[in-house]
Formats: C-alpha cells, sequence, structure tokens
C-alpha cells in the first residue's frame, strides 16, 4: 500500500530542494519571460546520463511532457517508480546513453525542483502560488538553452520529446535553429487545438472550484486542492486513452463484485481505475504547476510568433526533423504533426515523418513500442553519423 | 555533362554498379545533375536517393507508403515522408525541387495523371520509370495463355497485386502529349537491360523495351 501522506511529503520537498542535480541562476542572472516578468534568483532541476565526448558533438536533450519530470532512465525519488522512459533511454536502447550524452530538465513552472509555483519566492520566504509569473513553452526553452549554455552544450545532436515535450522540441528548433543539428518530436502539434484548450480549461475549473484549493494558496494553509486535481487528472487521462484500449483493457468488466449496487460507488473497473489515477496523481503533483503547465500549452501556437504562417518558423532550418504520430491518438491526431511536417516541407526542411500503427491514444509515445523505438533508433544513428559521433 | 562536373564519375558510377546498384538507378543517376534537390515519390526503401546522394551529392528527399520501408530511409539518413503519393503532391510548393523522380511507381498510384501533373508542377524536371506492359513478353503471355501475365519483373496475379495502372511506353508518351511534357530524353531498356538503339521508331521500343526511363520538363 502506499503510503500517501509520506508521498505528498517527499513531493514537497523536490521543489526546493529536490533529489537531482540542480542549477541556481543568481539574482543577476534573470530569465525573461514571455509575460514580461523577469525570473531571478531561479533554479533548474536536471538529471544527465552518459559522458559528454571531447568534442561536445554527443548531447541529446529529452523535453518531458505535462506530468513528466526529469527522471528519465532513474527512479522517481518521490515514487520509487522506474524512469518514465526507461524503455527508451539506456545502455543499449534507442537514446543509448553508452554513445550519447543526454540531459533531461524539469521545466520551468514544474514542481520537481525548476522554479515554479510550489517553489519559494525568496522575497517573501512563501511558496509563488498564483503569484508566480504566466509559463510559456518558450520560457521553458530558454530556461533549458540557459541550462545548456553553463553546461558547456553550445549545441545539441538531437532534441527529443512527446507531446508537451514535443512542443518544446519544435520551439527548440525555431528559437535556436543554430544549436540543434536533428529534432524529433512526437505525438505533438505546432498549435494546442480548442478541444484541446477545452479538456485542459474543465481540469483547471476542477482544481479551482475546489475549495481547498484557497485561492492558489493552498500550501501556506498547509492543505491541498486534491479532489480538483483529481477529477482534471481523470477526465485527462481519458484523453491520452482511445476507445479500443478502454474496451480491451476494461470493458463493462465490473470491480471486486458480482452486480452492481445500485449507487455511486465505482462499480466498473474503469472507475476505479479513473478514481486510482487521481488519487496517486494528487500526492506527487502540485494542483498550481497543472494549472500553469496546461496553461503553457495552451497559448502554444508557433505560427503566431511568425505572421501565422508556420513555415516561416522555419526558414532557412538546416535541422533535420524527425516528426512521428500514432494512428489512435485523438488528443495530438496525425493531422497536426502532418501540419508540421506540410510546414517543414515548404521551408526545405530535411523532414521525415513516421505515423506508427497502435490502438493506445496518446500515451502510445511513453510506452513499449517497437515501431517508434526503431525509427528513433534509425533516425538518431543516421544524425549520430552524419555529426562524426561514435 | 556529367563528365564536366564531375570528372570522376564514371570510375564512382563503376564501384556503384559492382556494389550491386540496379541498372535503372544508375540511368536515374546519369540523367541527374551534381548537387541537385531531388523529390523521389514512392522511395521505397530508399536505395535510389541514397545512390542519387553518395554518387551525384544530391539533397533528396522522399515519399513512400509504407512504414517498415521509411524505417530504413531513416536509418539510411534519408528524409522521408510516410505518406500517399496520390495525396499529398498537392501540399509541395512549385518549383520546389530540380528532379522529382517516380522509380517504377506510376503504376501504383490511383490517379497516375494527377500525379504526373503535380510532379511538372514541383520539379523543374520530371523523371518516370516503369515496366513496359507493352514488351513482347507481356504480349505473349496475354495472347498465348489468355492470362493476365506475371513476370520476374511483374511477379503478381491481378487479384493481389498493388499495380492497378499499368501503362506502355505508347500509352505513357501520348498521356506527356497530353500534359504538354517536353520529352527531354527517352531510354528503353530491354531485358538485358541493355538500352533499345535510338534510332528505332516507337512502336519497336514498345515491343522491346521492358522498362523505360523518361526526363520530362513543362513545356
Amino acid at each position: 500500500m502506499v503510503d500517501l501522506a509520506k508521498l505528498a511529503d517527499e513531493a514537497r520537498a523536490q521543489a526546493d530542494e529536490p533529489a537531482s542535480l540542480v542549477m541556481r541562476f543568481s539574482a543577476d542572472e534573470q530569465l525573461a519571460m514571455d509575460c514580461g516578468a523577469s525570473l531571478a534568483p531561479w533554479q533548474i532541476a536536471y538529471q544527465t546520463y552518459g559522458e559528454l565526448d571531447a568534442d561536445r558533438r554527443n548531447a541529446i536533450l529529452i523535453c518531458h511532457a505535462l506530468t513528466g519530470d526529469q527522471h528519465v532512465a532513474n527512479p522517481s525519488p518521490v515514487t520509487g517508480k522506474s524512469g518514465w522512459w526507461e524503455f527508451f533511454v539506456g545502455p543499449g536502447k534507442p537514446i543509448d546513453t553508452d554513445r550519447f550524452f543526454v540531459i533531461c530538465a524539469n521545466v520551468l513552472g514544474g514542481c520537481m525542483g525548476t522554479t515554479g509555483p510550489a517553489s519559494t519566492n525568496p522575497e517573501t520566504g512563501r511558496p509563488y502560488g498564483v503569484d508566480f509569473p504566466l509559463v510559456t513553452i518558450r520560457d521553458m526553452v530558454r530556461a533549458q538553452a540557459m541550462l545548456l549554455d553553463r553546461l558547456g552544450v553550445s549545441d545539441l545532436l538531437c532534441v527529443i520529446g512527446g507531446s508537451m515535450g514535443g512542443m518544446q522540441v519544435l520551439q527548440w528548433a525555431a528559437l535556436y535553429p543554430e544549436r540543434v543539428f536533428a529534432a524529433m518530436p512526437i505525438a505533438a502539434a505546432a498549435r494546442h487545438s480548442a478541444q484541446n484548450i477545452a479538456f485542459h480549461e474543465v481540469g483547471r475549473q476542477a482544481i479551482m472550484a475546489d475549495p481547498d484549493w484557497a485561492g492558489g494558496r493552498y500550501l501556506e494553509q498547509g492543505s491541498r486542492p486534491r479532489k480538483g486535481l483529481a477529477v482534471a487528472r481523470m477526465g485527462a487521462h481519458v484523453t491520452y486513452l482511445s476507445e479500443s484500449t478502454l474496451h480491451r483493457k476494461f470493458g463493462r468488466k465490473l470491480q471486486s463484485r458480482e452486480a452492481p449496487t445500485f449507487s455511486f460507488d465505482a462499480d466498473f473497473q474503469i472507475e476505479s481505475y479513473l478514481r486510482h489515477q487521481g488519487i496517486t496523481f494528487v500526492e506527487r503533483f502540485d494542483a498550481n504547476s497543472y494549472l500553469y503547465l496546461t496553461r503553457a500549452m495552451d497559448y502554444f501556437d508557433l505560427a503566431e510568433e511568425h505572421g501565422g504562417i508556420l513555415a516561416r518558423a522555419f526558414r532557412r532550418t538546416r535541422t533535420r526533423y524527425c516528426v512521428m504520430s500514432f494512428t489512435s491518438d485523438w488528443l495530438f491526431p496525425t493531422p497536426d504533426s502532418r501540419a508540421v511536417v506540410h510546414a517543414l516541407n515548404a521551408a526545405g526542411g530535411a523532414v521525415s515523418f513516421v505515423e506508427i500503427e497502435s490502438d493506445k491514444g496518446h500515451d502510445a509515445f511513453l510506452l513499449d513500442e517497437p515501431d517508434m523505438f526503431s525509427a528513433a533508433r534509425g533516425f538518431i544513428d543516421a544524425a549520430a553519423r552524419m555529426r562524426g559521433v561514435t | 555533362m556529367s563528365r564536366r562536373d564531375d570528372p570522376d564519375y564514371a570510375s564512382r558510377k563503376a564501384a556503384f554498379a559492382a556494389a550491386g546498384a540496379r541498372s535503372d538507378h544508375l540511368l536515374l543517376a546519369d540523367m541527374v545533375t551534381p548537387g541537385a534537390r531531388v523529390l523521389d515519390v514512392g522511395c521505397g526503401d530508399g536505395s535510389l536517393l541514397a545512390l542519387l546522394r553518395d554518387l551525384r551529392g544530391a539533397d533528396g528527399r522522399g515519399v513512400e507508403l509504407d512504414r517498415e520501408n521509411v524505417n530504413k530511409c531513416l536509418a539510411k539518413g534519408l528524409a522521408v515522408i510516410q505518406g500517399d503519393a496520390d495525396a499529398d503532391l498537392a501540399d509541395y510548393p512549385d518549383d520546389a525541387f530540380d528532379y522529382v523522380i517516380l522509380s517504377q511507381t506510376i503504376q501504383a498510384t490511383s490517379r497516375p495523371k494527377d500525379v504526373l501533373e503535380h510532379m511538372l508542377r514541383i520539379g523543374s524536371k520530371v523523371m518516370v520509370s516503369f515496366q513496359n506492359f507493352g514488351h513482347w513478353r507481356v504480349r505473349l503471355d496475354l495472347v498465348l495463355r489468355g492470362r493476365m501475365p506475371v513476370t520476374e519483373n511483374l511477379p503478381y496475379s491481378w487479384y493481389d497485386t498493388p499495380n492497378i495502372h499499368h501503362c506502355t511506353i505508347r500509352d505513357f508518351v501520348s498521356l506527356c502529349d497530353e500534359l504538354g511534357a517536353r520529352m527531354e530524353r527517352a531510354v528503353a531498356l530491354d531485358s538485358w537491360d541493355r538500352p533499345v538503339r535510338v534510332s528505332l521508331p516507337w512502336w519497336a521500343w514498345n515491343l522491346l523495351g521492358q522498362q523505360a526511363v523518361f526526363l520530362l520538363h513543362r513545356s
């Protein structure tokens, strides 16, 4: 049985003093944010795997998704569960840590040690809460770039990420084209769709409707909007799956009972599963971070900063791209990826596109998908060859 | 032209031929100028694109329907989009490439005429190669056996073939006329991969050519 109180304490501790590497930026090393704010001092928590080679050409940056973190290939210090992309990253894996220097940082606005709403505001000594400035995908990328500067990594062999991580990948290629040799956005889009903004808004309203949210000041009061965040997670989780996965895993099966109870108990297995997803999530994730990061995704529209024409975001790009989507993903469906491919084509970019057949929905990018791995391995190995990485 | 731009082309080509490069691919490579931008529609496992890159320094892109073939292209370091010639060519801007190639693919498209029209729009030049359905062996199969031809180069039975739009050299030439495409070069290869003599008339090409390669451009 999971000790939820202990889990919550450990998660809370990560915000300021994470169990990972941390790069700290002083009061005169401001992070200029899109909303106009300047963040200082601030910090970014990260993990690295493998060794940077002598000519510094083998660095791969992994960008995590909405509820991910920097612990790609090591057990989570909070839940003890294995790294969220251990299928994909490690010795001999497609992202081979025997050959590549892999970096993953907690995003700006996150709750695993990079400055965010759960971090202590140095001006007040209390958690930022909703005083934290609104974060964009571009802000996350700028923060990562400052980390790489500090690490002495001037350019990247590849930037890889799925979902919100894929948005960061596209933003990296558009913002720092000369620093990105290859880019692999997976199950992502160049802008967040109206449907996805709608789902996020439902989740945020659930959090803010919980009295324990306390206007965003719950950490100071020693409470948490558990019910609101759990509902947000339950709703979002459905969007990560697919009808066929739900049918295969749960169908209409009942949960440890022979017949319906004629009540609002979790009679069905799918209800019980979603409740469990909700309950475990609220202890490890900060509700305000959830608000900020979903907002960052909503605001993402790469074409917008280029006069509405996506191809201009990639003008004169020399980066090599491998765009990937999954057939059953209805959150970031294949046409979203194709729109990116068309723009890159129009910009004359070296772009590849693969649509992986899977019935596992959006979540497929986090799962053991051999076809995704073989495509990624081929792309990354070829990029390494072209760059002279052994 | 090739000799002037690339003095040791012949010897390097011979090395690729010795390493097993396909004769129709080498013929296409002859027609491509060094460093050209090339789009290969229906690029398969990417062997032609890789040859054009390695032998001609071409900057290549591909479109391929089959995901496993796309993965093979990725592993060769090629930029290839999983997609459909019939659906996806419309998205390419005008004059985006020096050459657009349709190698042994035209017979598998559902609207060959539209595909060819888009290719002529996207590329300054267009190269098309196909198995000639007017070749004497194909004709013999149909006439003597009364069966749809199944040969080494056309190995499918009628009910499971991906090739839905076979054509003869004569058919293709008349389609080019209809589209107003200029024929810059045409080569037919016989059953032993030898070029059919240029001086022979079209009907002879149509009979003796097992496969044909055309270099076209907009008129």
